[in-house]
């Protein structure tokens, strides 16, 4: 028997659609395979891990929570791809935009005033676009990997808080903990409910936005012509370089406004760990959200229960909590594998008939 | 090597085999595409020595049949028989080792390796490269097809190229070459060359499938011809007895439309001019246009002749504005210095471009018929944009006026521009310009493997443009279809463009003449030409 793979005459929507649900499927099952294989009853573990952070309301706030992050880092990322700019250094425009955003309130304690905290937002949306400029200019002029060189700049942006918080931005009545000091209630993001920031807000009207943007604007239809065919694109009269700098400055300041809103929320200062890699799991959400900011909210919210899960799985199973890690790149795998076929389909070809073979 | 006396692994006994004096027979061939049915119990049978024409129009299933044939695609039904013997060609490794081999339309070349490396590349097992390049100049010289093993193909003709791939497949002695509309890219003389080293190969027992849509090269070479419509056998004639026009009727079945131009209006006022215009050279493979100048007038329709690869594309290129000149007065579109300006900013100076390639050019594959009407012309039509805004229904409006006056075939009122025929989309990207009723229009190879019917239809349509007051454009490999249409001709030479000579004074002969270089400059000789040889 042959397998064949046949390609499709048109991209099948039944398969844009199932791919995702079939990828999650398969991510469950390979799960279990994995609890099993770790001792542990792997329906109970799958019920730990992906539906009893769902029970409690608080853990619902929960996810809303760390999905808002997941979301808008997402949106950004998926207008990048599709105009076939892979910016992958989310992490450290996300961290640029935290540090830049938190200048206010570390530079300035005692500044209070109603517009430090839109002032906040504004500077880390500049420093993520800030941040993503320098890949943007380093392809445009000379031609570098932007997947390289976004990469290796989340490393670089790791560093420089390390060293911010534990050198010059200190709080020095911190006992020498590595940290800032904590920001101020001016300096916080109000809440809706007990944990639920406007962060969440922010992060659906900004997906929303984007969706109208790619599917009813003409900058819309520049960025998907120059992802699908730059040739094409370049016909139509759009420039493949002004694109790329929009899609990183887009993309790069909407991490950094994640990382702001991020910090001046759940973290409430500034110190050496502010994600659980929030920017490198937003590219998964990307993906499983097919590109399409609606399918980002949804996939945020599925990569989000995926951090809780984790924490349940550590604290109810005795596992550790990288797990989380372990089922967002099983994931990841089978998204990319499903989504093979959507341009093409198997075909099984029944068994080979003898053949005729002259000698040589 | 022979099939029939082979013992072993043979699935039949060789007595059980009817005598039969075919080498191929395929026999009610079916192939489905999904819902489309492609090939519909297509019966088709080849004598040794025979060459046998495939015609049809663009997706009358010719290029799906020989697929089947060379084994890229399995039939859904139907049955090969191969010397009398049932036989499955399950890919197309298995089709050589039968003893089919095929040339394709497009090349599969390396172009920074040479001749011999090229072909070495595509032979099974161990080989000795220097006995390898000395069978090449063998076999290359026994049939006329002259070639150096050593030579790097970058610096080869395209018939040259093709040359490559034809004695790779004589390399493997085929007993049936499959050739994909060979001349599509050659000169008259190098159509000429190839037709006696087919000739001779037949001559020789070599059975030779041979796909065209020129119909008075299938009438000059070929002993029988099968014709195919809808994906089906609609005629097998002889078509030595046959008219070009009764030949083209029964593939299309119905009248083609003549073209007819009517009297020329050109020196009108000039609605483009290119002065004197250079450009280097892009990369290792590029052409630099030297030194072009050009005039066009409203009314008339100027055609550019040559060989593929002498600067067409780069000339395409450069008057489109896909690739800027420092000059802006370098090209001058109705009065204006248009050398610095983007292709978008051409437009709106009421020009209007189609490119070679349809595909991931002309139009973006995965793109709607609708979303590929605002490709070209969001910033030169108003009612498609409104404040930054897509009009999506006034850009399907348009897709389906396009439609209907270019007659493109499509399965649904919306499809995919992928899921379109190569002659369809074509006709799309085409109207898509005319529609506009441009003031000037640049086409590149408009007829590029579109079947008689729609290249009928593109080719008036360019006229009663050029007729109804604006400048056209044509570049062209194709010579019939040039002395159809065109009022005056230039020839395009390895970058450098001819005076523009009325077409009524020029020749086919005095055109190929041109082609091969004879009216470039002295001292611009470089490297071997070889369209002549």
């Amino acid at each position: 028997m042959q397998l064949l793979f046949e390609r499709r005459a048109e991209r099948s929507r039944a398969m844009m659609l199932l791919s995702p649900l079939i990828a999650l499927s398969l991510t469950a099952l390979l799960g279990a395979v994995i609890f099993a294989a770790r001792g542990l009853n792997p329906l109970e573990a799958l019920y730990v891990y992906f539906i009893e952070p769902l029970t409690t309301l608080w853990s619902v706030e929960q996810l809303l929570v760390k999905a808002a992050p997941l979301i808008l880092i997402g949106v950004g990322l998926s207008i990048a791809y599709i105009a076939n700019v892979w910016n992958i250094g989310a992490e450290g425009q996300f961290t640029l935009g935290a540090i830049l955003g938190s200048i206010p309130p570390v530079l300035f304690p005692e500044f209070q005033s109603p517009i430090v905290l839109p002032l906040m937002l504004v500077l880390g949306l500049l420093g993520g676009m800030a941040y993503g400029f320098i890949p943007a200019v380093l392809k445009n002029r000379f031609g570098a990997n932007e997947i390289l060189t976004s990469l290796m700049l989340v490393y670089v942006a790791g560093l420089l808080l390390d060293w911010l918080v534990r050198g010059p931005w200190r709080d020095p009545h911190g006992f020498n903990f590595p940290q800032t000091a904590a920001f101020q209630s001016w300096q916080m993001l109000p809440t809706i409910g007990p944990t639920v920031h406007i962060g969440v807000i922010i992060a659906l009207i900004v997906a929303l936005g984007l969706a109208f943007l790619l599917d009813r604007t003409l900058k819309g239809f520049e960025i998907r012509v120059l992802g699908s065919a730059p040739r094409a694109g370049l016909f139509a009269g759009f420039s493949r370089e002004r694109m790329v700098l929009f899609a990183f400055l887009l993309s790069g300041g909407l991490a950094g406004l994640a990382g702001i809103c991020e910090v001046a929320s759940t973290v409430g200062q500034l110190q050496p760990t502010i994600s659980p890699g929030y920017g490198f799991t937003a590219i998964i959400v990307a993906f499983l959200g097919r590109l399409n900011p609606i399918g980002v909210i949804v996939a945020g919210l599925i990569l989000a229960l995926s951090y809780m899960g984790g924490e349940s799985a550590q604290v109810t199973l005795g596992i550790s909590d990288k797990i989380a890690k372990v089922f967002q790149g099983i994931l990841l795998f089978f998204i990319l594998a499903c989504d093979t076929f959507i341009l093409y389909r198997l075909r099984f070809i029944p068994k080979r008939a003898p053949e005729l073979a002259p000698a040589e | 090597m022979s099939v029939g006396e082979k013992k072993g692994a043979m699935p039949v006994e060789p007595s059980e085999v009817p005598p039969t004096r075919y080498i191929l027979e395929a026999i009610g061939i079916d192939k489905y595409f999904g819902e489309l049915k492609a090939n519909d119990r297509v019966t088709l049978r080849v004598e040794p020595g025979e060459i046998h024409a495939l015609l049809g129009e663009n997706g009358a299933g010719k290029s799906t049949f020989v697929k089947i044939i060379y084994g890229s695609l399995q039939p859904s039904a139907g049955e090969i028989r191969w010397r009398g013997r049932p036989v499955i060609i399950s890919n197309p490794a298995a089709a050589r080792k039968l003893g089919i081999g095929m040339v394709f339309q497009h090349f599969s070349l390396f172009e920074p390796l040479t001749v011999a490396e090229n072909i070495a590349l595509a032979m099974p097992g161990d080989f000795n490269m220097r006995a390898l390049s000395a069978t090449i100049a063998r076999i290359s010289k026994d049939y006329g097809l002259p070639l150096n093993p050593g030579a790097i193909v970058a610096d080869l003709s395209v018939g040259e190229r093709q040359r490559i791939e034809i004695v790779r497949c004589l390399l493997q002695q085929p007993k049936l070459l499959i050739m994909d509309e060979p001349t599509a890219v050659l000169t008259p003389q190098e159509a000429e060359q190839l037709f006696s080293t087919l000739r001779r190969l037949a001559k020789e027992g070599c059975a030779i499938l041979y796909i065209s849509h020129r119909l008075q090269e299938v009438k000059e070479l070929c002993h029988r011809a099968t014709i195919l419509r809808h994906g089906k056998v609609v005629a097998e004639a002889d078509p030595r007895q046959e008219t070009a026009a009764s030949l083209a009727r029964t593939m299309v079945g119905a009248d083609i439309k003549i073209v007819k131009p009517q009297a020329r209006r050109a020196n009108g006022e000039v609605k483009l001019a290119v002065e004197r215009l250079d450009q280097p050279a892009d990369g290792p493979f590029a052409v630099a246009l030297k030194d072009i100048s050009l005039t066009l007038h409203a009314g008339e329709l100027v055609a550019i002749a040559g060989v593929a690869g002498n600067g067409q594309s780069e000339l395409f290129d450069a008057l489109s504005g896909e690739r800027t000149n420092a000059r802006p007065e370098a090209i001058v579109m109705g009065g204006v210095k248009a050398g610095r300006l983007n292709v978008a900013a051409r437009r709106k100076l009421g020009a209007a471009f189609v490119p070679e390639e349809r595909l991931g050019h002309g139009a973006v594959p995965s793109f709607l018929l609708s979303e590929n009407i605002v490709l070209t012309r969001h910033n030169a039509d108003p009612d498609l944009i409104r404040q930054g805004l897509l009009h999506r229904s006034a850009a399907m409006a348009v897709s389906e006026r396009v439609s209907k006056n270019f007659d493109v075939r499509k399965a649904k009122p919306d499809p995919e521009a992928r899921s379109l025929s190569g002659g369809n989309l074509q006709k799309f990207v085409v109207g898509r310009e005319m529609d506009r009723q441009p003031k000037i229009l640049i086409v590149n190879q408009p007829t590029w493997g579109v079947d008689a019917g729609a290249s009928a239809l593109i080719r008036q349509a360019l006229i009663d443009l050029a007729r109804s007051g604006s400048a056209v454009l044509v570049i062209s490999q194709d010579l019939d279809e040039i002395f159809e249409i065109a009022d005056r001709i230039a020839v395009i030479s390895r970058g450098e463009l001819s005076e523009a000579y009325p077409a009524d004074e020029l020749t086919y002969e005095a055109t190929g003449l041109l082609m091969a270089g004879a009216h470039e400059k002295p001292g611009t000789e470089g490297r071997r030409h070889a369209a002549l040889v």
